[in-house]
């Protein structure tokens, strides 16, 4: 694979967030940093987040979570993309976390949590720097 | 590789379809593979206007085909920007009934540049689908308008999908995408208007003839988010997979694809040219007109 290819993101909502606002946001502004976007709406659970991921192949995960559910939620995904062979993926979280809870999600494999006010230069640098292409 | 998708591996098929994807070198000698291992996969373009409701419609067949034990492959096209390259690839989330359905495999495509409503690779990801056991394998394009027709050269099926709100007899009667449809389906059938769209469509495709051959398509109404009129669809596309494996449809196809093959191996074999820099830089400056270039090159 050369590296023209665009990056292609998933972005996914886990859990029962009652708006899509800010994930349609970053949707948006990944596409015109150049990356593939796939997204998935609302209402998400991590099986059906990794199953997507797996079919679509994609380089990143991006959850998106405000309803705080995320200690659950996002660990299980990654296990879930783990076990699908797709530990390369890089998993990264944004919306409404608690600073008292990023060490431990960062523990449990999500690489880096966008907190609000994150902007999407910097999401999209981070993508490009950090992803891993086999 | 192909091995392993004839074996139902999820995770090789889908890293296969990056492969054919991104143009790697690797792809070239697997086709043959594909096409041998392949099993005869009924190919179904799905193709219309952006919001006629194409994946709603895709969701809706999906459900009624595994309701009769097939496996559904899919391929959703997006477009790329222009600009960027990048896309929003949101055909799938119209489609996540069957998130966790492991007979159901859903790739999004973008289409990188391409033209026609499909990307440049999609009928070799058609045929990694079809390897893979997937059967039928349905293409949703890009949405269109009046002149992608690839799709039609691509898929051995192709259903248009019109919203009630098409227009008048005149875009009836347009050459183009309504033309390579074996079947029109008036979607959001509970529109008002839907009905009298479906009829003067009818009206004014019947009255085909001339040099055409083709059969008129068959017009339906569905509404995809209640599953109105579905089985019915399900039913007329089955029903031309052996119409469009007839002998002059098949070659026509054949035809199509040959010329597409041949046009991709003589781009990619020119741009190896050691002449390559050189030439365009020729024709840039208008030493050289652009056919003896291309001649040149394909010869040297």
């Amino acid at each position: 694979m050369n590296d023209e290819t665009p990056i292609r993101v998933l972005i996914a909502k886990p859990g029962l967030d009652g708006h899509d606002r800010g994930a349609k946001v970053l949707a948006r502004g990944l596409r015109d940093e150049g990356f593939e976007v796939i997204y998935t709406g609302l209402r998400q659970t991590p099986e059906m987040i990794a199953d997507a991921a797996e079919q679509e192949d994609v380089d990143v995960v991006g959850l998106s979570i405000l309803s705080g559910a995320h200690m659950a939620l996002l660990p299980r995904t990654v296990q879930l993309l783990r076990e699908r062979g797709m530990a390369e993926v890089l998993v990264a979280a944004g919306g409404i976390i608690p600073d008292a809870d990023i060490a431990k999600l960062k523990q449990a494999g999500i690489a880096e949590i966008f907190g609000p006010g994150t902007s999407i230069g910097q999401i999209a640098r981070y993508f490009r720097e950090n992803v891993r292409r086999p | 590789m192909v091995d392993e998708l004839a074996a139902g591996g999820r995770r090789p098929l889908a890293r296969l379809l990056t492969l054919i994807e991104g143009g790697d070198p690797s792809v070239r000698g697997l086709v043959p593979q594909l096409f041998a291992a392949g099993r005869g996969a009924h190919v179904v373009g799905i193709t219309g206007p952006p919001g006629s409701g194409k994946s709603t419609l895709v969701n809706a067949l999906i459900g009624e085909w595994r309701e009769r034990g097939r496996r559904v492959g899919v391929l959703a096209v997006d477009p790329s920007s222009p600009y960027t390259r990048g896309a929003i690839l949101g055909d799938r989330i119209r489609m996540m009934d069957h998130a966790a359905d492991p007979d159901v495999f859903v790739r999004s495509m973008a289409s990188r540049g391409e033209l026609g409503g499909l990307a440049s690779t999609t009928w070799i990801a058609a045929a990694a689908l079809d390897a893979a056991g997937y059967d039928p394998v349905l293409i949703e394009t890009v949405g269109a308008g009046q002149s992608e027709v690839e799709v039609a050269r691509v898929a051995e099926t192709t259903v248009v999908v019109e919203a009630p709100e098409m227009g008048d007899e005149v875009q009836a009667i347009k050459a183009g995408l309504l033309e390579v449809a074996d079947v029109i389906v008036v979607n959001r059938g509970d529109r008002p208007g839907a009905d009298r769209a479906a009829r003067q469509l009818r009206a004014m495709l019947s009255t085909a003839g001339g040099r055409i051959e083709r059969t008129p398509p068959s017009v339906m109404l569905t509404t995809a988010t209640t599953g109105d009129g579905v089985p019915a669809l399900a039913d007329a596309v089955d029903a031309h997979r052996s119409v469009a494996r007839e002998p002059l449809a098949a070659r026509d196809r054949a035809a199509h694809q040959v010329r597409r093959a041949l046009a991709a191996l003589a781009t990619e074999r020119a741009a190896r040219h050691t002449d390559w820099d050189a030439t365009l830089e020729a024709v840039a400056n208008r030493e050289l007109d652009p056919m003896t270039a291309a001649e040149r090159l394909i010869d040297g």
